[in-house]
């Protein structure tokens, strides 16, 4: 279905390889619903922080080291030697931040909406794919300035593999690539922070493909029952994610030039030292709430495959609530419980960044164990239990339709047919 | 309007998760030492600037007490300029300074004055030498030492200020000394600071006090030499950001007007 365009140029190539004819597709005429709130902001947004990540890494990338002797002086030296190389470190150093904090508030907008019920399953799992590809590579990017923080906590996620029965010490050797965490660490460290983005970028590909099948949820989520519910993507959401953007960049610059090392560690300005562990090795802080289920669990072993089961349970969210409908607006107990376990993870933050021990580690156990119940029994229960309130007919027509039908929700979706 | 309360609500709990996260990681660095009390620095807040003049007597503090036992190997003669030294002196403050360069033709290492262009000379060639000059203990180089504790400037102060008798019940075994903000209270380091240790060229008194804070806003320049440049463009970014963000948010109500 090739477009019409003016510049004969473009008429031309497009005739030949429809690039021009795909974009406008798929940017521009685009149909979305027409009552998508501010909440749906923020997977372009998610996109262009990946894009500053790659920018500003590239850049830092230019005049980086990845030496274990040279690697702090590096990163030092692009501080006060490299033209605004302390712009360039500031904004891929919070950006990582901020791409964690605009993922996670895309993930729970997912979640109260029901985004990943059917047919968006795919599309939510890619997503949390991309979660664990971003945490991979946050990792080992805070490894490369080689400070304090950098080398222990590298030495104790590495570890973690070594709870693994019979092989785990083994695993760590070859994580490593000798005894301890060393040069050979640090290089392939960067090297594979440098090519995890780019695995990144294809997975987010992927997820829009998926996206693109059946278009975007809503915050009804009823399905599109005519052209009458939806706006072409251009102009109106084009306008309205740029806007969401200078949000983003205001809240955003406000850390970069006011507070740039807030959300850092004061231990991360030492250099590695092998011989001195710190008071505390912390890691960064959205990696804290994991870090405190892993901390949760007395035994090693145990803690991990808690940690890891943390995002597992994500995985299999779409199995595990069945309640057909999506949006947590017509379900008042799932509502309830929604808040609640975003409460429960803003509490496993906050203990993950305190010593593990006394009423912390009492503290951060329940609050695990809630995380696994609400997953695992409360929306499995809800599906089953909720009456869920009566459903509109369409997004145009907000109607509550009679007798709590799930018009819609249940119906097979339209897809974007091309 | 409930729906608008809603996001904020979610919002601010979002927002509180992450001061909680990010202020995490300093409340632990604090735990185990003394209350810090909080100073009003120049260079504190938005459109906080260094006191030049303050600069100009903590680099002499620096030198004339720490240098001698802490380096400061990030920082460059010739980033003095921001404190307000002008070529020549930069020159004459660099050529003070004895510098190994080399090898020469003969394959010598060889001595030479210092140019603008070299870094601080570090006062040990290796940090063994300098534990062995200070029975044992490593004077760490100052020059991210602002940066590289939770709430630096204050810490610092109240560590240089912290000289006090220890207290009774407490034995501090020699070459150690007791210091009230220090964690744990034992320090290797002698009180670096005398009344009077130093003469001001601009004439205000050397107490302890004026000297620590001195040193310490030099120290904080050290740490972040691009400090008053970030805060200056900061300001500009988020004015742009307001005005253009603000054209974007009149665009928007007027592209959807006609959206029901
Ligand atoms: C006689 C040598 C000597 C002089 C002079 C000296 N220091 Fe130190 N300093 C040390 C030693 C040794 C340590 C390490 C102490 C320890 O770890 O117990 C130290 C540690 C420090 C620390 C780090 C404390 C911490 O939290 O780890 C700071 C900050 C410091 N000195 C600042 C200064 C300043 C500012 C001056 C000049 C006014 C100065 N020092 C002069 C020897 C010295
Ligand atoms: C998914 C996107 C990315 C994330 C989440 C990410 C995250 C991080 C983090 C957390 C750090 C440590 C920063 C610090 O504490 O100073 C870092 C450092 C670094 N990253 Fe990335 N990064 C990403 C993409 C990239 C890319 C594409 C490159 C290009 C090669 C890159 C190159 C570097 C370099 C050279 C450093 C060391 C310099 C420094 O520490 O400031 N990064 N990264």
């Amino acid at each position: 279905m090739a477009a019409k365009f003016d510049n004969a140029i473009v008429r031309w190539i497009d005739h030949r390889l429809p690039i021009f004819s795909f974009m406008h597709h798929e940017l521009h005429e685009y149909p979305t619903p027409k009552n998508l709130s501010y909440w749906w902001n923020f997977g372009s947004l998610a996109g262009i922080a990946l894009v500053i990540m790659i920018v500003t890494g590239i850049t830092l990338a230019m005049h980086y080291t990845p030496h274990v002797d040279y690697a702090f002086d590096s990163v030092e030296r692009i501080m006060r030697d490299v033209n605004y190389g302390w712009l360039i470190r500031y904004l891929h150093t919070n950006g990582g931040s901020f791409f964690f904090i605009v993922v996670y508030i895309h993930i729970f907008r997912g979640m109260y909406y029901g985004s990943y019920k059917a047919p968006r399953e795919l599309l939510w799992m890619l997503g949390v794919v991309i979660l664990l590809l971003m945490m991979a590579t946050a990792f080992m990017g805070y490894v490369l300035p080689w400070g304090q923080m950098s080398f222990w906590g590298a030495t104790v996620i590495t570890n973690l593999f070594s709870a693994i029965p019979v092989v785990g010490q083994s695993i760590v050797t070859w994580l490593w690539g000798g005894f301890s965490v060393d040069n050979a660490t640090l290089n392939r460290f960067y090297s594979l922070h440098y090519l995890l983005p780019f695995v990144i970028v294809g997975v987010v590909i992927l997820h829009m493909v998926a996206l693109h099948r059946f278009g975007s949820n809503n915050p009804l989520g009823v399905d599109v029952k005519s052209a009458k519910d939806q706006i072409p993507f251009h102009p109106y959401y084009t306008i309205k994610d740029a806007f969401g953007l200078g949000v983003f960049l205001i809240f955003f610059s406000a850390f970069v030039f006011f507070a740039p090392n807030y959300l850092g560690h004061p231990d991360n300005y030492i250099q590695a030292n092998p011989l001195v562990t710190p008071a505390h090795i912390v890691p960064e802080w959205y990696f804290l709430p994991f870090y405190a289920v892993l901390r949760a669990v007395p035994d090693k072993l145990g803690g991990v495959l808690l940690m890891f089961g943390s995002i597992a349970v994500l995985f299999i969210l779409p199995w595990l609530d069945r309640s057909p409908v999506r949006s947590g607006q017509f379900r008042p107990i799932f509502k309830i419980f929604f808040w609640i376990i975003v409460l429960d993870s803003v509490l496993l933050t906050y203990l993950g960044g305190k010593p593990a021990e006394g009423g912390y580690v009492i503290a951060a156990r329940f609050a695990t164990a809630y995380y696994f119940m609400h997953f695992l029994i409360i929306l499995p229960a809800l599906s089953i239990f909720e009456t869920p309130k009566p459903l509109p007919k369409s997004i145009s027509e907000p109607v509550i339709g009679g007798g709590g039908g799930f018009a819609g929700a249940t119906a097979a979706p339209k897809e974007n047919v091309r | 309007m409930i729906a608008r309360l809603k996001t904020l609500a979610a919002a601010a709990v979002l927002a509180a998760a992450l001061g909680i996260g990010g202020g995490a990681g300093n409340a632990v660095a604090a735990t185990g030492s003394a209350e810090i009390p909080s100073r009003d620095w120049s260079f504190d807040g938005v459109f906080g600037a260094f006191d030049r003049a303050a600069l100009q007597r903590g680099f002499q503090v620096y030198q004339e007490v720490c240098a001698s036992c802490h380096a400061l190997s990030y920082v460059a003669y010739r980033h003095l300029d921001a404190l307000g030294y002008n070529e020549a002196e930069i020159k004459a403050i660099a050529a003070a300074a004895e510098v190994e360069d080399g090898p020469n033709d003969e394959g010598e290492m060889f001595m030479r004055p210092g140019k603008p262009s070299d870094r601080f000379v570090s006062p040990f060639p290796n940090e063994q030498a300098a534990r062995a000059a200070n029975g044992g203990a490593y004077p760490p180089d100052l020059a991210l030492i602002v940066k590289a504790r939770a709430n630096g400037a204050n810490y610092a102060h109240a560590l240089l200020v912290g000289y006090v008798d220890a207290p009774a019940d407490v034995k501090i075994p020699d070459g150690m000394y007791y210091n009230a903000s220090f964690p744990g209270h034992q320090i290797a380091m002698p009180q670096p600071l005398n009344a009077d240790g130093v003469e001001y060229g601009d004439g205000t008194p050397a107490s302890i006090a004026q000297q620590a804070e001195d040193v310490v806003t030099f120290l904080a320049w050290a740490s972040e030499p691009e400090m008053e440049e970030r805060k200056t463009a900061g300001v500009m970014v988020i004015l742009f950001l307001l005005v253009f963000t603000g054209l974007l948010y009149a665009s928007k109500r007027k592209i959807w007007a006609d959206v029901h």
